[in-house]
């Protein structure tokens, strides 16, 4: 507890400075992982979000919008007890929240104990957040895991010609999700997963498990994040790994790629899909590059924003593109506020995004692969956009509710 | 060793027979049923590898916190805080001069040096207050979390390797025969065996200075019987500060270990301090080979758990702990 108020103090006085004019102010609470194996993710989102307030800023009509941040560490408990916080002792009306999977299943639920308050999910992506029984004020303006991967198998199929893959990846529900997607394209056009590999967040040791990988298939997917990544990746090279690798949405990413070190250059090559590429050349997304890079100096921010800091902004711009839209006007439980947010279509740096009945986005996915740009720095350069991703990612939804919720062992591997 | 054959021969058979299967199955070829049946050799050698050397982390952990409480009584649960100062000294200076043999020598120096100031100005104070110690170090614990999030972060900092000991080397062990009947030898990071001879190396040294010189003589009489021994004239008080900077100096080295083949963060220190705690329990508390045969067996279950029985790895040490103590609850090598 003590821990986290530390940070939480330093972030939220930055936000509280010069704020303290006697005006209506809305409150709203913000939740990222500044603690744990993800803190670097956390604080990324945490540039995105201000990226966003820096472009859009913080008027709302004759309001202003007050922001308190709490620090979660990815565990869903830690997450539910910054969200309640925020509610009972800092009296926000609206939540900008969570990062990471396990902790958007619990604040989704918890969610439903304030019907009156509104979340807007700041970047978590596991399927069942919004796929299960959705909550009616919990708004989701990023895809999930599996949307992420979407491309991914194909091409891993067709252009790289894997037929054999092998999976490693965190134990928790956004991971599952992320496989759930490669799996089902993968198999779908005829290859094989052979083994998946599941360790626990927060590994330090990745010594047996890099001894375990399978050397009879055509790559590894990984589907790490964090100090995760980064602990694998070092280890992995100090045991001389070389196999053909394939990321995640995590993995490959700023987060990781630009990571203290040698060991990331096993990364060079590696084929991965997220809902952002770092060399993208929409007008759109290098606009929101360039205010990334404007807005903090540059070693304290990454060469190019990672997803977190993407999906805070976009989370943090339906927030205040919603609110504009009802001019602040929360009144009546917010039901005005989440009627708009609801129908809101926001231009996100990285492609068109609405919402569908579940209140899930739907969006652009690309698919990446990481490249050296000559100066020892490392991007996920495109390779394919695929635009209007779904939730059940182009199933029929009958067919997508059989296939069942992503665990360690669902889907199977096979043609659904 | 003879005097446990002859008292019981039933258990030294079977640990003699343990011993031997183990053996077989380091050094002989697998035959393919047994591949087939529990996974390939490499797998199986590599979680070894690493349970041995991840147990060497630990005893470089555990010996001092073992050695603290042996001669003083005092259970320091801020030794989890020296571990992660001195991971973070070790990560500066290799930062700032590219020395990785300079950050153990540094790191040791001044988490000893906090050691020192640990004893001379909180545990000197409540000498005999078993409890009060022990409250007063949790508290210190936490004090010391805070104080290094303020100036470290939260983010997760890696010493780096230097080159020399980056990558694999061929070890003598044959994991399999290739089809054209050439063997194909265990491949195992460097920088692993290393760090693993460098705590042997560490554990003999603190043995032979312990059972062969007259300050080990002292402080294996302090063990035994500190108010006798402070009777005799021995100045006790200064044996207590040389332990305690002993005791916390380890522990600044093993941050470097840690750091350098896994990572640094808060709540590492959380992590080290219960993994101490499970081996000296095990091992039993205040007993060096106790610590080191702790380490051991902690380090092999946490990593042969985690291939072989991936779920419910993290159960396997406290399953370990729990079975210890209710069957020899003063630890496996602990003097009665």
């Amino acid at each position: 507890m003590l821990k986290g108020s530390v940070g939480l103090i330093a972030l939220s006085a930055l936000f509280l400075s010069g704020a303290a004019m006697a005006q209506e102010k809305i409150k709203v609470g913000v939740t990222a992982t500044l603690e744990g194996t993800y803190t670097v993710l956390g604080e990324d989102g945490i540039r995105g979000h201000q990226t966003a307030l820096n472009v859009l800023g913080k008027k709302i009509g004759d309001k202003e919008l007050e922001f308190v941040i709490a620090s979660t560490d990815a565990t869903p408990d830690s997450a539910v007890r910054a969200v309640r916080k925020l509610i009972e002792q800092d009296k926000v009306q609206i939540l900008l929240s969570p990062l990471s999977g396990d902790e958007g299943i619990a604040v989704k639920n918890f969610a439903k104990t304030h019907p009156e308050l509104t979340f807007i999910n700041a970047a978590s992506g596991a399927q069942e957040t919004t796929y299960v029984d959705p909550a009616p004020n919990f708004f989701r303006y990023n895809m999930d895991g599996a949307q992420w991967q979407v491309g991914l198998g194909k091409y891993a199929y067709d252009e790289k010609k894997y037929r054999k893959i092998a999976t490693v990846g965190e134990d928790y529900s956004f991971i599952y999700t992320q496989v759930f997607g490669l799996v089902l394209e993968f198999c779908g056009m005829g290859g094989q997963v052979t083994n998946r590999q599941w360790v626990p967040l927060g590994t330090k040791d990745f010594a047996s498990v890099i001894a375990a990988l399978p050397d009879d298939v055509d790559a590894i997917y990984l589907g790490l994040g964090g100090a995760d990544a980064v602990n694998f990746l070092n280890q992995y090279q100090q045991a001389g790994g070389k196999a053909h690798l394939m990321g995640g949405s995590i993995m490959i990413d700023q987060t990781i790629l630009s990571s203290k070190g040698n060991a990331k250059n096993a990364l060079i090559g590696t084929i991965a899909a997220s809902g952002q590429a770092d060399t993208w050349e929409d007008p759109g997304w290098q606009k929101f590059v360039k205010a990334y890079q404007d807005a903090f100096p540059p070693n304290k921010r990454f060469p190019s924003p990672s997803l977190l800091a993407t999906n805070y902004y976009g989370s943090t711009m339906a927030l205040i593109l919603g609110l504009r839209a009802v001019n602040g006007d929360l009144s009546n439980n917010q039901s005005k506020f989440k009627e708009a947010l609801a129908k809101l279509e926001i231009d996100a740096p990285n492609g068109k995004i609405k919402l569908d009945s579940n209140r899930q986005a739907i969006g652009t996915n690309f698919v990446t692969e990481v490249v050296d740009d000559g100066k020892g720095a490392l991007f996920s350069k495109v390779v394919k956009v695929i635009p209007n991703v779904n939730q059940t990612l182009g199933y029929d939804p009958a067919v997508f509710a059989k296939i069942g919720l992503p665990s360690r062992t669902v889907p199977e591997c096979k043609k659904y | 060793m003879t005097r446990f054959v002859e008292r019981h021969p039933v258990w030294a058979l079977i640990a003699i027979i343990a011993l031997a299967i183990l053996l077989w199955l380091i050094f002989a070829v697998w035959p393919p049923g047994l591949e087939e049946a529990i996974g390939r050799k490499r797998v199986f050698l590599n979680a070894v590898f690493n349970g041995i050397t991840l147990g060497g982390l630990y005893f470089l952990v555990a010996s001092g916190f073992t050695l603290i409480f042996g001669l003083m009584r005092n259970v320091n649960l801020a030794h989890g805080s020296l571990y992660l100062f001195g991971g973070y000294i070790g990560y500066a200076i290799s930062a700032s001069t590219g020395s990785w043999i300079l950050s153990f020598i540094i790191a040791f120096i001044l988490t000893a040096l906090v050691g020192v100031l640990l004893q001379v100005i909180v545990f000197r104070r409540m000498e005999g207050q078993d409890l009060r110690q022990t409250m007063v170090t949790i508290g210190l614990s936490i004090v010391f979390a805070d104080l290094m999030l303020w100036a470290c972060g939260g983010d997760f900092y890696q010493i780096q390797t230097p080159s020399w000991l980056i990558g694999p080397i061929d070890l003598p062990l044959i994991t399999a025969i290739k089809s054209s009947g050439e063997p194909v030898y265990l491949r195992y990071p460097l920088v692993r065996l290393v760090i693993f001879l460098a705590s042997v190396v560490i554990g003999v040294a603190m043995w032979l200075a312990l059972n062969r010189t007259r300050i080990g003589m002292i402080v294996r009489a302090g063990v035994d019987d500190r108010d006798i021994l402070a009777a005799t004239g021995v100045r006790i008080q200064l044996v207590f500060v040389l332990v305690f900077a002993l005791g916390a100096g380890l522990a600044g080295i093993a941050g470097v270990v840690g750091g350098t083949f896994q990572s640094l963060s808060p709540g590492e220190d959380i992590r080290f301090l219960l993994a101490s705690l499970v081996v000296v329990i095990v091992g039993g508390m205040g007993s060096i080979p106790g610590a080191a045969l702790g380490a051991l067996i902690i380090g092999l279950a946490e990593q042969l758990g985690s291939v072989y029985i991936p779920t419910y790895a993290i159960v396997v040490t406290f399953l370990i702990m729990v079975l210890v103590l209710a069957v020899r609850p003063q630890g496996l090598l602990a003097r009665r």
